[in-house]
């Protein structure tokens, strides 16, 4: 066998999809919790090109390029954000952020 | 040659992927994403997305993550204190998320029974000629709402993240 099914790399998808999950559950330090987002974002990027590679089709590379760029748009604002929140309350941790909740 | 670097560069995304969740230092978990990229950009060229792998090392691995990487040393972020808000989520997390991944891989399997071999250089559109003709052609309209998207993710990024000076 010289060559693996399209389907594992759904599959390798999927994995890092829900390790991407465990991440943003499990991690209590935003910057760690954003980064589990961007993993997810990566997982879904392979499914696209492995869709596009399947329907021979480059339309899947177009999204992924997208994706990438909204990507790049949510990392500048997102970690501006958590600079802001650093600076008014003195950490990261996100159990410190709970003023909507009182 | 195919399945080789692909069982190759699937278990150094996985075992990064676990040690991105695993470390609780944020700079360990950012060099764990930085690998998770680069075997994610090889992945790419395997299936014949020679611009979308370029892409993902320039933007992705180089332009993203270091802003994180600048983001955690300006700072100075050091391990996170663990939180023991509910031991019942903590807990079910691990199981539950254990069933997503079998209800994904179980759904895929049987949409894809069959589906074709990944064999490298079978599929030849992924070139920066390919993708730049469709991006300007068929895709022309998003590409302008999303170069609109990014001159307003710059504008708000440079509102939140200054100092009152006055």
């Amino acid at each position: 066998m010289s060559a693996v099914p399209l389907s594992w790399y759904l599959i390798l998808s999927a994995i890092l999809f829900v390790l991407g999950v465990a991440g943003f559950l499990y991690r209590r330090n935003l910057i760690t919790m954003f980064m589990s987002i961007e993993l997810m974002l990566n997982a879904v990027n392979l499914s696209f090109v492995a869709f596009s590679y399947q329907f021979q089709r480059v339309d899947g590379h177009i999204y992924t390029f997208f994706v990438m760029v909204v990507a790049a748009a949510e990392a500048a604002v997102g970690l501006a954000i958590i600079l802001t929140v650093f600076n008014n309350r003195g950490s990261l941790q996100v159990d410190d952020v709970d003023s909507l909740k009182h | 040659m195919d399945a080789f670097l692909f069982f190759l560069f699937a278990a150094i995304a996985v075992v990064c992927g676990i040690n991105l969740v695993v470390q609780t230092h944020p700079i360990s978990s950012a060099l764990s994403l930085i690998g998770v990229m680069g075997a994610l950009a090889v992945l790419y060229l395997l299936l014949g997305a020679e611009f979308i792998a370029a892409v993902q090392v320039v933007v992705y691995a180089g332009a993203i993550m270091v802003l994180f990487v600048f983001v955690i040393m300006l700072l100075n972020a050091g391990a996170e204190q663990p939180s023991n808000k509910s031991r019942l989520a903590h807990a079910l997390g691990l199981p539950l998320l254990a069933a997503l991944l079998g209800v994904l891989s179980y759904l895929i399997q049987r949409a894809l029974p069959h589906s074709p071999r990944v064999i490298f250089g079978s599929f030849t559109k992924g070139t920066a000629r390919e993708v730049g003709r469709s991006l300007f052609t068929e895709y022309l309209l998003p590409f302008e709402v999303i170069s609109v998207l990014v001159l307003i993710a710059i504008l708000g990024a440079v509102v939140l993240a200054r100092k009152e000076i006055d």
